[in-house]
Parts: structure tokens; sequence; C-alpha cells
């Protein structure tokens, strides 16, 4: 697939107002060629998911900096899923301690990328998650 | 030694002795520049910076300018109040790591308050899922304050407060439990952030939109004016400007034009400028490039003394001194070989108390990783401790000053600073900047090409992206029980249920109706308060009348 046709939905999931993180990747793999859509901050699981499905994303990548992830984070995948749309790849960043992330993928969540991922990390992530859909 | 001569001494020099050695042996890089974009040579001297310059750019610690330090003998009077940031949990949490931090030797407290908290939400509401307690202590009620602050003398300490679309009611809070310890308002001393403006830029815990929230922020300076006269009312802040990407340059000048949107918005509600411009207080980050950032510290102090002079004509010195609060840079730290951040923070530390700080707070290690440990903040604090006892750096007043590379970097920085402020002026003031988004996509250009050049390896950071080892296993590190969302709703139940509830609806009620009005607002949120009214209460009464902030989406 092209990646211009590949949609990407950045949100800021919860309360928190840091942005720097997701208004990277948002804008970084634009400049990779994606189609990129922003939610900026303060976004509850049902916005984020009422978006992801009226914009026809195929990746939905959640930010989270207050330690509310491990109630946020599954909240939207299960949303999705109530909604029919499972098939939307959901992945996750900030400050997330690494003995979550086990939880976290446990609960539908595709990968989670901590502080120092560069870009090019969570493109092969997209490319080898569209690759084995592709399968 | 003449100029002339020095001039052609140093011409002789480059051509000469430095050109011949780097031919042999050609330096690390082609530029050189500061974290900022300052470009840096490889020499400084005098030519850079004359002694006729000296009276009129330096001064004297204690008087005007105020580049060399807001008191005439500085640090070998009193130090800096080492201030941590703290707070999470329950208020009961919260208090035992307040007594721990004064067991050490803090000198002042530092509340960090939890996200429901901080948008006017109390802990039953749908948004607070998840939130309560995480980045700060949960604070719905006065009964929340009174735990928070039990066995804590407040005639004793002073508190600062991360607090701003809500900031005077919490604020007000504080004054009824320091009632309830007998101490008058009077005699408070601490700090409300209630700076708005670089919400709407950079922290994201705005409320309600720019007008009513300036009108709040002005009604808070007048009260402190006329009451609270030992209380910073506002503590005007470049620190979250610089977290969200803003390089040096950006962090000054942004703060600064902020903090002259205040005055005149003070100034229009009938306040004279020597009435409350002693009053304000500023916050700013401390980075790694060391010597930028001490000139950084210098420049804004010496670019805020013109201002208040010159553009709003105050004749109090106090009012052209520019007190601020210095937090090492979270935005620094690494996840990767976190201990490595301990040496980040001694440098930013040092940086922040070379610039003249009033107080610091010092990150800890970990916090790239989670909520700092209780070890971790002691380590934080002893930094600071470190430098104040062992350094000798606090035995004179600005002892880089006169360094010829740091005056260059000083007149740099207030340079550019003024230049985006003259841009911020001719587009009519700094909320029309925020509003057209100007502001927003000057720190995003500066936020990504920081972040490119990391990515790209021409900036490295050690174990980052250079000086790599294998992970060690993941440390130690704070987790708030997700449990407590149910203690904080039922303790609101419990409030809800003892108080005088005709009362409270009539104390909210009335709240509503001032807001439509000019009258100051702050002596209703102490009346509301002192009935147990609930934050997300108040908040609630003052959202039917303002209205919610939609924030404009900038990438």
């Amino acid at each position: 697939m092209e990646k211009g046709k590949v949609r990407i939905l950045i949100a800021k999931v919860g309360l928190d107002g840091h942005d720097r993180g997701a208004k990277y990747i948002a804008q970084a793999l634009r400049d990779k060629g994606y189609e990129v859509i922003y939610t900026g901050i303060r976004q509850t699981p049902e916005d984020i998911v009422k978006a992801a499905i009226q914009e026809d994303a195929q990746f939905v990548g959640l930010s989270l900096l207050s330690g509310a992830h491990n109630q946020l984070f599954p909240k939207v995948v299960q949303l999705l899923k109530e909604k029919g749309a499972e098939d939307i790849v959901v992945f996750g960043g900030g400050v997330i301690p690494a003995d979550d992330i086990p939880f976290l993928k446990s609960q539908g969540i595709k990968e989670i990328f901590p502080p120092g991922t560069t870009i090019d990390e969570v493109v092969d992530f997209i490319e080898k998650t569209l690759k084995d859909a592709a399968h | 030694m003449g100029e002339k001569t020095l001039k052609d001494e140093k011409e002789r020099w480059e051509n000469s002795t430095l050109k011949n050695f780097v031919a042999k042996a050609p330096e690390r890089q082609k530029e050189f520049a500061t974290v900022s974009q300052n470009p840096v040579s490889t020499l400084y001297t005098p030519l850079d910076f004359e002694e006729k310059d000296y009276l009129e750019k330096l001064g004297f610690p204690g008087e005007y300018p105020f580049t060399r330090g807001i008191y005439p003998n500085m640090y070998r009077g009193r130090l800096w109040t080492m201030r941590q940031y703290a707070g999470f949990g329950t208020a009961e949490q919260s208090n035992q790591r307040f007594k721990y931090l004064l067991d050490q030797g803090q000198t002042g407290l530092s509340v960090a308050f939890d996200l429901p908290t901080q948008v006017g939400y109390d802990s039953d509401h749908p948004l607070a899922e998840g939130e309560v307690g995480k980045v700060g202590v949960a604070i719905d009620s006065l009964a929340d304050m009174e735990i928070l602050f039990e066995g804590i003398p407040l005639d004793k300490v002073s508190t600062s407060m991360t607090i701003n679309a809500p900031a005077a009611i919490l604020l007000s809070m504080y004054i009824a439990v320091a009632e309830k310890q007998g101490v008058p308002r009077s005699e408070l001393r601490g700090t409300i952030q209630n700076d708005i403006l670089k919400e709407y830029i950079a922290r994201g815990t705005y409320i309600f939109p720019p007008k009513p929230s300036m009108r709040l922020v002005v009604d808070t300076l007048a009260f402190c004016a006329r009451e609270m006269p030992k209380w910073n009312p506002i503590s005007i802040s470049g620190y979250h400007i610089r977290e969200a990407g803003a390089d040096a340059v950006q962090e000054v000048a942004f703060t600064l034009a902020d903090a002259i949107e205040y005055c005149k918005a003070a100034q229009q509600a009938g306040m004279d400028i020597d009435q409350f411009a002693p009053q304000l207080s500023f916050f700013f980050a401390a980075h790694n490039d060391l010597f930028e950032e001490v000139a950084k510290f210098r420049a804004a102090r010496r670019l805020w003394a013109k201002i208040m002079k010159e553009k709003f004509h105050a004749q109090d010195p106090r009012s052209m001194m520019l007190r601020f609060h210095t937090q090492t840079g979270g935005s620094t730290l690494t996840a990767q070989q976190p201990d490595n951040n301990v040496v980040r923070v001694a440098i930013q530390a040092l940086a922040a108390v070379l610039g003249g700080t009033q107080s610091l707070h010092t990150n800890s290690r970990d916090e790239a990783l989670g909520l700092p440990t209780e070890k971790s903040v002691q380590i934080a604090l002893r930094t600071q401790q470190i430098i104040a006892y062992e350094s000798g750096v606090t035995n004179t007043v600005d002892p880089l000053g006169g360094s010829y590379y740091l005056e260059h970097l000083t007149d740099q920085i207030e340079k550019r600073a003024q230049e985006y402020l003259e841009r911020i002026e001719s587009m009519g003031s700094m909320v029309e900047a925020i509003e057209l988004g100007y502001i927003q996509r000057e720190i995003q250009a500066s936020a990504y090409k920081y972040q490119k050049s990391i990515e790209s390896g021409e900036r490295i950071i050690v174990g980052l992206n250079k000086f790599k080892t294998e992970e060690e296993s993941p440390q130690e590190i704070l987790k708030v029980d997700p449990r407590l969302r149910e203690l904080q709703i039922k303790r609101i139940q419990e409030v809800k249920q003892k108080r005088n509830n005709e009362k409270v609806n009539a104390i909210l009620k009335k709240i509503e109706d001032v807001a439509s009005t000019g009258e100051n607002l702050v002596p209703y949120f102490i009346e509301a308060v002192k009935a147990y009214a609930t934050l997300g209460e108040i908040t609630g009464a003052l959202r039917k009348v303002f209205g919610e902030y939609q924030q404009q989406v900038i990438f």
C-alpha cells in the first residue's frame, strides 16, 4: 500500500497537555508520506474512537504522560471493538513504565514506544503491521 | 594595551597560530552553536565586551538593570529556596512526602496537583477516570486541603502551588486552612502559578477562554496587592514553553510577552504598575548548555528591568526586579541509563545558581520513567545542597559576570528576545499572537528541528544516540494505587453530607452572579471553600458564565 493512502490518527487521551511528543510523531509521520490527523489534547476515549472511525484511520497512536495509560489505553481498544472497528491498530507512547507494557499488550495495544523512540522505529512498526495484514 | 592593538593582535593570532593549528588538526565541527542556535566563536576577548558598556549593561547587583542579580550580595546573605515539586495520591500521602522533604532540609514546599484538580473537575467527574492522584495530589474540597497541610505550620513555610485556571480557588483554600491554624492571610508566603496564557501556548490545563481567564488573573493580582503582601499571585512561566520545545531565546521572549500582557490587563483594570509589579514572579527552565542558560537568566533580568522602566514607567525598583524560580529541564532527561540524569541535573542546577535564581527544583533521575522515588528525590535535593555548601560559587555575586563569552551571549539573547517582542507587539498583543497560532508554530518548529537533530545524530545525547549500553533492569518506580479514586469519591460524598447544602447553593449562585459583573471574585471563592463547596462545583458555576476554551489544533 502506498504510504499516502495509510491514514494514522495521533491522539492525546486523558487530561495531560504534554503534546511535544505527539506533535513530533504526527509531523514526522506526515513527512514520511503518511496521511496523519492529530486530535489535539484532552480527548476522551470516546472522542478518539469517533474520530478514528470518521477519519477512516488504519492506525491510532495514543500519547499519554500522566500515568493514566492502564485505564485509558485499553478503553480505546475496547470501544473500537464495540463499534466493530477492531481492525484499527492501536499503539501508544509516553512516560510508560516498562513493567506496564505486558499488561497493555495483553489488552490489545499492539506496540508501546517509550521515551527515546525514533521515528524510524515507528515507521518500521507501521510497515511491518501492514505487511503482516496483507498476508 | 589599546583597543586597536588588541584587534590587530587578535587578527594576527587568528591568521597564524589558530589557522596553522586547525590546518593540521581540523575542528570537530565546521560551525559551533549553542543549543538555541546562538553562533559560538573559537575565542572571546575584551573586543566582545567593552569596559565602557559596564555601567549601562551590567551595573551593580541590587540596582537597575539588575543584570548581575536582584540583591546586592546575593547568596552571601541567604541561599536560594530549595523547593522540590511534590505531591501524588491522596492528601495524606502528599502530606507525608512534604514532611519527609522538610526533614531532609528542604526550605519551601511546592505542591503538585493532579490533572482533574488542575482543570477544575472533582474526582468523581467522568473525565477524571484514570487521572486521580497521578501527577499530583487530588484536591476536591477544603477537607483535602486541611489534610494536605496537617501539622505543617503555614506561618513558617512558604508554599508554591502549581495551579493555573482554578488558581484563585486553591489560593482561597490555602487561606482557609491557614486561618484555621490561626495564621492571618497577610502573613502567608508563597506562590500560585496562575499564569493562564502559557496554558494556551504550552501546558494545556486551561478551562475558560482567554478573556475571563485574564479577569481571574487580574482579580487575584488585585486581591493579593490589597491583602497578601508577602504572596506572589503569579509565577509567569517560561518553563513549560521551554519544555514544549522552545529554545532559550523563545523562552525569554514569550515569557516576558505574557508578563507584558498581564501588566497591561491590570493597568486596564485600574491598577497602578507599582501597586502590583513588585509581586510578579517568574519561572524558568535550566537546560544543559551551561553558559547559554546563565546568559539567559541575566538577559531576562536586564530586559525585564528595561521594559518595566521604559514601557510601563515603573518607579519602584522592586517592580523592575525579575525574581524567578527555576526547575531543571524534564525534557532533557533520558529514560536510557537514568543515572546519567543526575549529572545533567547538576549542570542545570549550577546554571540556575550562576544565573542568580531565587528558588530551585532539581529533577529526579527517574522522571522519564515515572514518578520519582524517595531515594531519587533525595539525590536531587542533595545536588542543590552540594552546590550550595561545597562548590564555592555562592561566595561572590554573579561569578561568571565579565566572562567575554557570557557577556556576548547575554547580549545576543537579549537582542533576539527583543526582536520577538517587537514582532508580537506588531501583531497587536500576546493574546492575539496566541490566537493566530504564531507562538505555537514557532515553538513547534524549534521542537521539530531539535528532535530531528537528535535522530540524525547531529546532536549527541549520551546514552540515547551514542554511548549506548545494554539496558539495566528496570529499577524501582513509584506507583499510585488505582483504587485511590474510590477513596476520593467517598470523601466527596461525606463532605456533601456533612456541610450545609443550602448555604453552598446560595454562595454558588452568588459566584455566578458576580462572575457576570466586574466585582472581584476572590472573596466569594473564600466564602465558598469555607462552606466546603467543591472545586468542581465552583468551577462549574464559572463555566456556566465564562464558557470553556476550545483549543485550535496546530501542528
